[in-house]
């Protein structure tokens, strides 16, 4: 399988909607190669549904969502081949062990050697003394690490992260606002979805704040999280 | 290897793994089962005599009944972390983890009968182990289309509300052929003399309906899985 | 509505006042007396239980691999008279079945292939009832998965025992016989084209309202 090739993320007037209940309203912005792209709201905003539309699980309502100059249908499975999700409920099998659960993925997406591969995100997350534990004995921030880890196996070209700093301490969230740069460095495009502020302060090269379903606003370079959320959010009510 | 091959493999050794650590799957259901086939039993022997023809229809029942709970908790522990999900994510052909799963649930039924066959035997008095090659191949084919189209239905309701009780709602008035044929065969063989003819025809139907439904859940895992 | 909706609902609503009176008019069979009658009612609701499990099926396959919500919208309101044509077909044969062999119920082919068919169907609709969200692509592949069905519970309870009087017979029965019989049967049959008609353009305009609630800027 070779991974689709594509050099911009580009949301066009997305609608999704379940029956009656509007996930999400027009929703556009676009991500560049190399960007990092903070989705910001409450509980409820429909960050996770955007992520599941561009993770191509969901299709928009209406509105396009393309991968360089093309559709998610024009591609098939090789678009698949170059995202990574790490999802709310991490994906990982509590009842095998961390190796295992890499190697798994790894195999699935056809990366060249599983085992390599899985030894080095064991590395990067720094649980090679506890490869071979079963995930069930793992910290909920261990957990996270190993998540994000597995989301990075096969090095996709489009990441879609939820929640990534739930459940992890100081050193461990600073760890991975590090990684985070890193993969923005490599030329990878994040998306990021979250709603602690504070640990993604001076991450974002853009930030789009959602709140009901709807764009309330978008930022660049966005500075003060905080106070522009509270900012923002109060304005929109 | 192909893509498809090794997704079915990796698939399959992965719940093969998980199954081995945990074995919860094996052992509620091996218990559960046995407890079907005693309440059976306990409401059907009289005067310490198995009702004539009895144990084709409880070790059926009791297959199917296995069955539904296996296929439930393989399916539950798959949304348990989304993990389904992650299967769809990833770019490995779909219909080759429906195969995997399938494999699998194919597998543990397998085993379960390889229990409930010499029990119900021997709670019923029936002479089910005298000619082991037909009813291996009956239990076999049985097993297979049954499991077929509970695989496709156990996974396509990992999105639904209530899965649990429309898992066996829907199930079971698809798989009613299967029932037939696999009681109606087992029963053939049980009767003093073996009727060979009767049993043919019963598996070439159950045959029949293998090829169909795998082929109708290869086909259709892909829309029914994905929004 | 369409122009020709209403006064096809007052010719239905006269034939099923005239059928009874041809019913009643028809000769008495010599063996089944009075419950031969049943015959016209249960005869015509077995054809459109029929007709409808079919259209339900064929709509079913083409909205999951066409996608059409017309075609959803088709299954559906052919699934809920699956259930209905399909109760009174149900109801009304072992009726007969009680005075021509005897016993209420029999397992014959096709006794047993209308009860699964049946069962399917409610099946179905459990499924869009309860199913929550995404059950209208989940009950379609049921309905394909029933469809498939057919031939194997055919094949399998027609080996198992059959009894049921085979089709046959209705073209060779007496004019005095066949009138009220094909009289009733389309009555049904124009029954079934109104409720379906009702039935979709219910769901037509709940999708209407819908999508008019969602372009609503609110």
């Amino acid at each position: 399988m070779i991974p689709a090739q594509f050099d911009e993320l580009r949301v066009d007037d997305v609608s999704r909607h379940f029956g009656r209940r509007r996930a999400l309203s027009r929703i556009t912005f676009q991500a560049p190669r190399g960007a990092m792209l903070g989705l910001l709201g409450p509980n409820g905003a429909g960050k996770s549904t955007m992520l599941a539309l561009l993770a191509t699980l969901l299709r928009p309502s209406a509105g396009a969502i393309r991968y360089g100059d093309r559709e998610a249908a024009a591609y098939g499975p090789s678009l698949r081949a170059a995202i990574g999700v790490l999802g709310h409920d991490l994906f990982l099998y509590p009842e095998l062990t961390a190796r295992e659960n890499l190697e798994f993925f790894a195999g699935l997406y056809g990366v060249a050697s599983p085992r390599d591969a899985a030894a080095a995100a064991l590395q990067t997350a720094g649980l090679t003394e506890r490869a071979d534990d079963p995930v069930s004995s793992f910290s909920r921030g261990m957990r996270q690490r190993l998540a994000l880890e597995r989301a990075l196996i096969h090095t996709p070209r489009l990441v879609l992260l939820d929640e990534p700093f739930t459940g992890l301490d100081d050193s461990s969230a600073a760890a991975l606002s590090r990684r985070l740069r890193g993969l923005r460095d490599a030329g990878m495009i994040t998306v990021l979805a979250t709603h602690d502020l504070d640990l993604a302060e001076g991450l974002f090269d853009r930030a789009v704040f959602l709140r009901d379903g709807r764009m309330t606003a978008t930022v660049d370079r966005p500075e003060a999280l905080r106070a522009m959320y509270r900012d923002i959010m109060s304005r929109s009510t | 290897m192909s893509g498809f091959s090794r997704t079915v493999w990796l698939v399959l050794r992965k719940d093969f793994t998980v199954e081995v650590r945990s074995l919860e799957i094996a052992y509620t259901m091996l218990f559960f089962a046995v407890s079907c086939v005693l309440i059976f039993a306990f409401a059907l022997v009289q005067e310490g005599r198995a009702p004539e023809g009895g144990a084709a229809g409880i070790l059926w029942i009791a297959v199917a009944f296995a069955g539904t709970l296996a296929l439930g908790r393989t399916f539950e522990r798959e949304r348990q972390s989304e993990t389904l999900r992650a299967l769809l994510l990833a770019p490995a052909a779909r219909p080759a983890v429906y195969v995997g799963k399938l494999l699998g649930i194919v597998a543990l039924l397998l085993a379960a009968e390889m229990l409930l066959v010499p029990l119900v035997a021997l709670l019923f008095q029936a002479p089910l182990l005298a000619h082991p090659v037909w009813l291996a191949l009956i239990l076999v084919t049985g097993t297979i289309g049954f499991a077929a189209v509970g695989t496709l239905f156990a996974a396509m309701l990992v999105r639904a509300r209530s899965r649990d009780v429309l898992l066996p709602v829907l199930l079971y008035p698809i798989t009613v052929p299967v029932i037939i044929a696999g009681v109606r065969a087992t029963a053939a063989l049980l009767q003093p003399e073996m009727d060979a003819a009767v049993i043919r025809f019963w598996l070439a139907l159950l045959v029949t309906f293998d090829v169909v439904f795998v082929t109708l859940s290869l086909w259709t895992f892909e829309p029914l899985m994905t929004d | 509505m369409k122009k020709w909706f209403m006064p096809a609902v007052i010719v239905c609503g006269l034939m099923f006042a005239i059928a009874p009176v041809l019913i009643a008019g028809a000769p008495y069979e010599s063996t089944m007396g009075l419950v031969q009658k049943i015959f016209y009612v249960h005869l015509p609701s077995a054809w459109t239980f029929l007709l409808a499990a079919i259209i339900c099926g064929v709509a079913s396959v083409r909205y999951l691999f066409g996608g059409a919500a017309r075609q959803d919208r088709l299954a559906w309101a052919a699934a809920e008279l699956v259930v209905l044509f399909g109760a009174i077909t149900l109801v009304t044969g072992p009726l007969w079945a009680r005075k021509a062999w005897g016993v209420w119920w029999q397992w014959d082919v096709r006794l047993t292939a209308s009860l699964m068919g049946w069962m399917v169907a409610v099946a179905y609709l459990m499924l869009r009832r309860y199913g929550g969200p995404g059950s209208d692509k989940l009950a379609a592949g049921l309905a394909l998965f029933g469809m498939a069905n057919v031939p194997f519970i055919y094949i399998s309870v027609n080996y198992w025992r059959t009894i049921h009087p085979t089709t046959n017979v209705v073209p060779t029965l007496p004019t005095s016989f066949g009138v009220p019989l094909w009289f009733s049967a389309v009555s049904f049959l124009l029954l079934f084209v109104l409720l379906l008609r009702v039935r979709v353009r219910l769901e037509e305009q709940r999708a209407k309202l819908d999508a008019m609630y969602l372009s609503m800027d609110a």
